[in-house]
């Protein structure tokens, strides 16, 4: 069309400017698109932190407080569970699998759980993912132990090292179980998950170095080394929480019911996706924050072409007057006008699309490695798509502004030359 | 059938807004078709008023303006607009220019409004490129050093060369020049006018050409002061 091919010609002439409108509407849509993506993504993994588990069960607490430690590893549990209610449930006819988990000591800040093998065969996390190995196997006897990947990656730790566990958390801990070191046997691929942060230990190990310790303090004079607690009896007498997988779903509610009910001792079941869904709505002011900003982030470079477009419209009256005296119509000035607004901004936006797409290319695997968050690089959501069009069309509005005022400018000069 | 005239006013009355007083009052003024005429009169007396008037993008608040036989004053906007870039081509004084279009593109610009001087400029040449330079070779502007310079780096008497182009493309039936000379030193204006006359007489365009350059109204079939036909009070200016 005509006056597009005009209004391109004429950004063209400013191309400096044009350029640099360009490169700050590109920027802000990207920044918006990526944070839209990584929002959803983040959520979507989440969501997925822990899959395939029915039940999570606790000491009775509040189900926020459960799923942070048992699942997070943020905070402490308030009580623990005996090992023989939790025999009790993993014998229940109704229950396929259980996985118990001890927690309470750390290796560096990094919390140390102790499980079982079945931890390797059933947790699930994101679409149904097993835990897989990068290196080494299994933890198969007492003091073995298993890295999440980035313990492996911040400490540098291969397969072989030995290491020392410290009671309770936190990183200042300075009583260590320094008689009996772990060795590395395996460690994990990244999850994206809490999983990452774990040492994992046998319950067995967990018992063992503990043999010596009455009520969180080393016995003086009891000392018993790592060989000697091997001959010791090492069922734990609790442990922390518990993860079920039910044989059918169909039972998830039984046997919610009857753990919640259960008389010898104050337990708490729940089903980790609800309580997912509430922690991520405590979190979701956050979210939505993030993504307030970027629309106005946008809005700022919006408002930046709005004020280089008026700036310009001035000394831009005698070109006006020029195209009026050729046969232009006062419509085809403020087509003009607002036309130059929308092609750039949706030059820029097909740019910001471009820097997004760089941008995954370049990052997605470094961010897939390091924060076990898959970013997908396919073709941009509806939602994405609405983005892009309420950009379009609020920089459509915004261009109507310079380009009404054109307007009024080309029917009152008329041909006349004004400046 | 009667060749109607160039141009025809009739109790022609404009002010620019209500509370100003009025600009012109022209009883009656005729100019036949392939004349050329010389329009003078002091500055602010209503000159550049009078071709708004002629080219439709101002409406008298009275009377009459036919143009070609079509009383314009009663066309619509957009008809106006059109009827404007289908008939009538401009030079201005100075800066008549696109900055962001080269020479030929300036020179093709009303074509991009009207279908018929694009056409006519099309049978005139074969194309539109082919005729804007045979224009610009008719104003010795055609030079490949002058052709693919930016426009702004032209000087005054190329640029005004090049409007010139511009209006004649399409062969309008009236050619207005609002002081196209006002900015040329005396050789060139001579030179510049010969150059237009010649061309208008090719076409047989009506030159309608304004300035308060007295010195050049001998050059014109006819001369027009506008401070004798025209009855408007002048009392506030
Ligand atoms: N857009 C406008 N709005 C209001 N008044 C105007 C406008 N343009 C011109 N005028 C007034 O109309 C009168 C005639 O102006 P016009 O520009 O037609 O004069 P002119 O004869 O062309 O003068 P010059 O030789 O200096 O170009 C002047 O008094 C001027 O102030
Ligand atoms: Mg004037």
């Amino acid at each position: 069309m005509a006056i597009l091919s005009l209004a391109l010609k004429s950004l063209f002439n400013r191309r400096y400017t044009a350029g640099l409108i360009l490169i700050s509407i590109a920027l802000s849509v990207s920044l918006l698109l990526a944070v839209e993506r990584l929002r959803v993504e983040s959520r979507n993994s989440f969501a997925h932190t822990i899959s395939g588990t029915d039940l999570v069960v606790g000491a009775r607490s509040g189900s926020i407080n459960l799923l942070l430690y048992s699942i997070f590893r943020i905070g402490d549990a308030t009580n623990n569970i005996s090992w023989k209610s939790y025999k009790k449930f993993a014998e229940h006819d109704l229950v396929k699998w259980t996985i118990p988990i001890s927690l309470g000591d750390s290796h560096k800040g990094y919390r140390v759980m102790g499980t079982n093998q079945d931890y390797f065969r059933y947790y699930k996390y994101g679409n149904k993912n097993s835990l897989a190995f990068n290196q080494g196997q299994p933890f198969e006897q007492v003091y073995h132990a298993v890295l999440g990947q980035e313990v492996a990656r911040e400490l540098g730790y291969q397969v072989g090292e030995k290491i020392i566990i410290a009671h309770g958390a936190g990183k200042t801990s300075f009583t260590m179980h320094d008689d009996k070191p772990f060795e590395v046997v395996g460690i994990l691929e990244p999850t994206g998950t809490p999983v990452d942060r774990t040492v994992h230990v046998p319950l067995e190990g967990i018992e063992a170095i503990h043999k010596d310790w009455i009520g969180g303090r080393q016995v003086a004079g009891l000392k018993i080394s790592a060989e000697e607690a091997l001959e010791k009896n090492l069922t734990p007498k609790a442990i922390t929480a518990f993860l079920v997988g039910l044989k059918s779903k169909i039972a998830t509610f039984r046997v919610q019911r009857e753990i919640n009910d259960y008389r010898k001792e104050p337990l708490l079941a729940i089903l980790p996706g609800v309580a997912l869904q509430q922690l991520w709505d405590m979190m979701g002011v956050a979210e939505n924050a993030l993504l307030v900003v970027t629309v106005l982030v946008v809005f700022v470079g919006l408002i930046g072409m709005l004020t280089v477009m008026l700036a310009g419209l001035n000394e831009r009256r005698r070109e006006m007057a020029i195209l009026r005296s050729v046969g232009a119509r006062p419509a085809h000035i403020l087509l003009l006008v607002t036309g130059e607004s929308l092609l750039l901004s949706l030059i820029g936006i097909a740019l910001g699309l471009l820097l997004l797409y760089s941008g995954l290319l370049l990052g997605q695997p470094v961010i897939e490695s390091r924060y076990g968050l898959h970013l997908p690089i396919g073709i941009p959501s509806m939602r994405e798509w609405i983005i892009l069009g309420l950009v379009g069309t609020s920089s459509l509005i915004i261009g109507l502004i310079p380009g009404y005022r054109a307007y009024r400018y080309s029917l009152s000069d008329g041909m006349s030359m004004r400046i | 059938m009667p060749q109607t005239a160039a141009i025809l006013l009739k109790d022609l009355r404009f002010g620019w807004r209500k509370n100003l007083p009025e600009v012109l009052h022209i009883a009656d003024l005729e100019v036949p078709r392939g004349e050329r005429i010389f329009i003078g009169g002091a500055s602010g007396s209503g000159k550049s008023t009078l071709l708004a008037l002629l080219a439709g993008v101002n409406l008298p608040t009275q009377g009459e303006v036919r143009v070609l036989g079509e009383a314009i004053n009663r066309l619509s906007g957009a008809r106006r607009d059109h009827f404007r870039s289908d008939h009538i081509g401009f030079v201005f004084q100075l800066f008549n220019l696109i900055p962001y279009l080269s020479v030929l593109e300036n020179v093709t610009l009303p074509c991009r409004f009207s279908h018929l001087r694009r056409q006519k400029a099309i049978e005139a040449g074969g194309d539109l490129q082919t005729e804007a330079m045979r224009l610009l070779t008719h104003l010795d502007m055609a030079h490949e050093s002058l052709i693919h310079r930016p426009v702004t780096e032209l000087s005054v008497g190329q640029q005004q060369r090049v409007a010139t182009a511009r209006a004649l493309i399409g062969a309008p039936e009236i050619i207005i020049a609002d002081e196209p000379t006002s900015a040329l030193d005396s050789d060139m204006r001579q030179a510049f006018l010969r150059l237009l006359f010649q061309e208008c007489d090719d076409t047989g365009s009506t030159l309608l050409f304004v300035s308060h350059d007295r010195q050049l109204a001998s050059l014109f079939e006819r001369h027009i002061a506008l401070d004798e036909i025209n009855q408007a009070d002048q009392e506030g200016q």
